[in-house]
């Protein structure tokens, strides 16, 4: 009979729309890690010898590291012997100069992907930089973005064209010796996007990397680095897919923002890593570095993130907040289904005086899914008058699934004002049916309640993301209910 | 006379292995107001709940036919579609949800299931101006969260102004009335019975007669221990009021 459990949970089916394959020709590296694999990626990319260096010693000290257990995941061991660290579409040396040179194949892959690269039909307002497995294959808007001083190009380009910026900026925030993993991607990453804006220079349209991981056994290890120079403004935007595959595949990125006097950074994700099937099988592991150093006095940095994929997701994108009157800002929504882990949020450092930071934190969890909030607020004693105000509110589709909320707190001086609230709620069997009872289908009212309860946050991302992210919550939680 | 509209032909339901309704059988027809009353617990509730298709109530007996046909296969959300419109005891919220998008959302699925095309927000705000004036209803309401944060009375004023937007065939008052103050009533009422129509009929479930001075019933149902015990015209009410439900409770 339809009792009232039956109803939320029912069956989980997922519909995962970008899980094929692009069988293109490929450059990879073989299997396995060692100095010989860094030095092959590094004359690959014609690197100049301080980075090569750079390289070796994150290497270095990688191999006296261990892999951190302390999140509220579990995996299966990972073999970092059989992982490829180096594929990218193409043979040997030929990397296309310009969009146009590239292989039709990955035009169209982008183009089912909904990113559209080729002149005509280009997103207005947004210019994409995609990167397909271990290379950027081009970047779009290039020209009209130069015009203001803005450089927007694959991290490859810039540490050829852009050395000194590359070579200023290059783990100042995230050190090769920051964490295993983001240890591992200073070792052996391979492509990713570098922005700078320069002073004064507001960026006339979205800036945008896509990253898709397309081959067997390769791990992704993207570095991206944003820079704003003094009084400048910039919106960037992360997109991410991968297709369904049964084994598991990392994705280790770093992601490390500057923001200069009066600058302001705005980073938005949506994550959509194939999130692996609905008995877990596959999926990516998500294991990322993000870290934003608000430099100067007046800067701001928010990010907001909305992350639907991935099989395992490991995240903190945090705010350093060392400048005066600098301002820090975490908004999320973290959605897991079937069965997804998720251990995510921010830490906020309070270095400046009379900095601010906010935290919403919004964990949906459905399925036999696991969902984390991690966060510190952490006020040095330096940091007078700073001030943070922190928002984990979760929400349980079904009873096989949970939420946890970890919320650390350091405050070392007494001036500081620190709030935290959170809260844990059901997707009414109530909500549902009065949503039936005007005409809604369940699947429709969940969606809605969802939505609902995601607000906080997609009000902060631009707006033509935003509808994506609503789309994209409709299609995790598609079958969460039955 | 006209095809009726609902037909509820000896309709047992219970929760578990409790028995709430132990037959129950009423004809509602076009243009008909009956109101249903009966003591606390008496399974008023229910019944609406059962004909709304409410999860965790089984049908253990008899049949309910609506507009020719069989209700009980229909899922909320069909009957919903199919002009059946229940105004909740207990209206629920729906956090960070605008209630304007929310009913905009429910009018244009009832509007599909027509073969109507859907409203685009200005014609639908256009439509919701008249409604609003009709119950007297604070605008502000609509652009705030579903029920969230309203006065129980805000509430109750709010389920009958959705009735005014989507128009049912079959509205179910499930104790509209209990919780607004003497102006907010007869506010209500008076949208009530503007939004009666010759080819709709409303099954009016309270406690007072006093709602009855407002909504005219044509027919006057006692629920007790999930049976109808006792059905008249308006008279009974008044009956009601001054004997209380003993003198019929004792004869059952
Ligand atoms: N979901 C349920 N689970 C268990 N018992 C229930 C459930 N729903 C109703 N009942 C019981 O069925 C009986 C009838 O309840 P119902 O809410 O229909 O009464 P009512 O006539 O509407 O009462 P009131 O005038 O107080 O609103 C009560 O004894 C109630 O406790
Ligand atoms: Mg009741």
């Amino acid at each position: 009979m339809s009792t009232a459990t039956e109803t939320i949970e029912g069956l989980v089916k997922q519909d995962y729309k970008y899980g094929f394959y692009t069988d293109v020709e490929t450059d990879s590296a073989p299997p396995g890690l060692s100095e010989e694999t860094i030095r092959l990626i590094s004359r690959r990319k014609n690197e100049p010898e301080w980075l090569t260096d750079w390289r070796l010693k994150a290497f270095r000290h990688w191999q006296t590291m261990q892999e951190p257990h302390w999140a509220k995941v579990h995996h299966e061991k990972i073999n970092y012997q059989d992982i490829v660290y180096y594929s990218a579409p193409g043979k040997k040396g030929d990397r296309p100069k310009s969009l146009e040179d590239v292989d039709p194949k990955l035009l169209e892959t982008y183009e089912k992907l909904g990113i559209p690269l080729r002149e005509r039909e280009r997103l207005a307002g947004v210019a994409v930089d995609a990167v397909f497995d271990s290379v950027s294959v081009g970047t779009t808007f290039k020209k009209q973005l130069a015009e203001k001083g803005i450089i927007f190009c694959a991290f490859s380009e810039a540490v050829q064209e852009h050395p000194d910026l590359v070579r200023k900026y290059l783990g100042m925030v995230v050190p090769y010796t920051d964490n295993f993993f983001a240890t591992l991607n200073s070792a052996v990453f391979t492509d990713g996007s570098f922005c700078y804006i320069p002073k004064g220079v507001r960026c006339p349209m979205e800036l945008s990397t896509y990253f898709r991981i397309n081959a067997a056994n390769t791990g992704q290890f993207e570095r991206t680095l944003i820079v704003a120079d003094e009084g400048s403004h910039v919106s960037y935007l992360e997109g991410c897919t991968a297709p369904m595959r049964d084994e598991n595949q990392l994705h280790a990125a770093v992601v490390e923002l500057i923001a200069l006097d009066n600058a302001q950074i705005k980073y938005s994700t949506v994550q959509n890593w194939y999130p692996g099937d609905e008995n877990g099988r596959g999926g990516i592991y998500n294991f990322v570095t993000k870290r934003g150093l608000c430099r100067g006095s007046n800067s701001k940095i928010s990010w907001t993130q909305v992350e639907t994929g991935s099989a395992i997701t490991w995240k903190y994108p945090s705010c350093i907040l060392q400048g005066d009157n600098s301002i820090g800002e975490f908004y999320s929504v973290a959605v897991v289904n079937n069965y997804q882990q998720a251990d995510t949020g921010t830490k906020m450092v309070h270095i400046g005086k009379n900095t601010r930071s906010t935290i919403v934190s919004k964990g949906i969890s459905a399925g036999h899914g696991q969902n984390s909030y991690r966060g510190l607020v952490k006020v040095q004693k330096s940091a007078t008058g700073a001030r943070n105000f922190s928002q984990c509110d979760s929400m349980l589709i079904g009873s096989k699934c949970s939420a946890h909320t970890f919320p650390y707190i350091e405050v070392k001086n007494s001036s500081a004002s620190v709030e935290h609230e959170a809260s844990t709620s059901k997707i009414g069997e109530d909500q549902i049916f009065y949503c039936n009872q005007r005409g809604l289908a369940t699947q429709d009212a969940v969606n809605l309640i969802v939505n609902g309860f995601c607000k906080e946050v997609f009000k902060e991302l631009p707006m033509e993301f935003a509808v994506e992210a609503q789309k994209l919550l409709g299609v995790s939680l598609e079958g969460s209910v039955g | 006379m006209s095809k009726p509209i609902l037909e509820i032909k000896n309709l047992s339901a219970g929760v578990g292995d409790k028995q709430i309704l132990k037959g129950i059988s009423l004809t509602i027809s076009p243009g008909e107001v009956h109101a249903i009353m009966g003591p606390n617990g008496s399974g008023k509730s229910t019944l609406a709940a059962v004909l709304a298709g409410r999860a965790g109530y089984e049908v253990t007996g008899g049949e309910v036919i609506y507009d020719g046909k069989n209700l009980l296969d229909l899922n909320p959300e069909e009957r919903a579609r199919a002009g059946v419109f229940l105004a909740f005891q207990y209206p629920v919220e729906i956090p960070g949800v605008n209630s304007t998008y929310f009913l905009k959302a429910a009018l244009n699925e009832i509007r599909k299931s027509k073969g109507q095309p859907e409203l685009d927000a200005m014609e639908f705000l256009n439509l919701v101006k008249d409604k609003i004036k009709l119950l007297e209803l604070n605008e502000d309401l609509l652009r705030r969260s579903v029920n969230e944060g309203y006065s129980g009375g805000e509430k109750k004023r709010n389920e009958i102004f959705q009735m005014a937007v989507l128009e049912p065939r079959l509205a179910i008052l499930d104790e509209t009335d209990s919780g607004l103050d003497i102006d907010a009533l007869r506010i209500v009422a008076g949208g009530v019975n503007k939004l009666k129509r010759p080819d709709s009929a409303q099954m009016v479930i309270t406690h007072y007669q006093r709602l009855l001075n407002f909504i005219i019933p044509d027919f006057v149902h006692v629920l007790y221990d999930g049976r109808i015990v006792k059905s008249g015209d308006k008279q009974l009410a008044l009956e009601l009021e001054a004997k209380g439900y003993d003198w019929i409770t004792k004869a059952a």
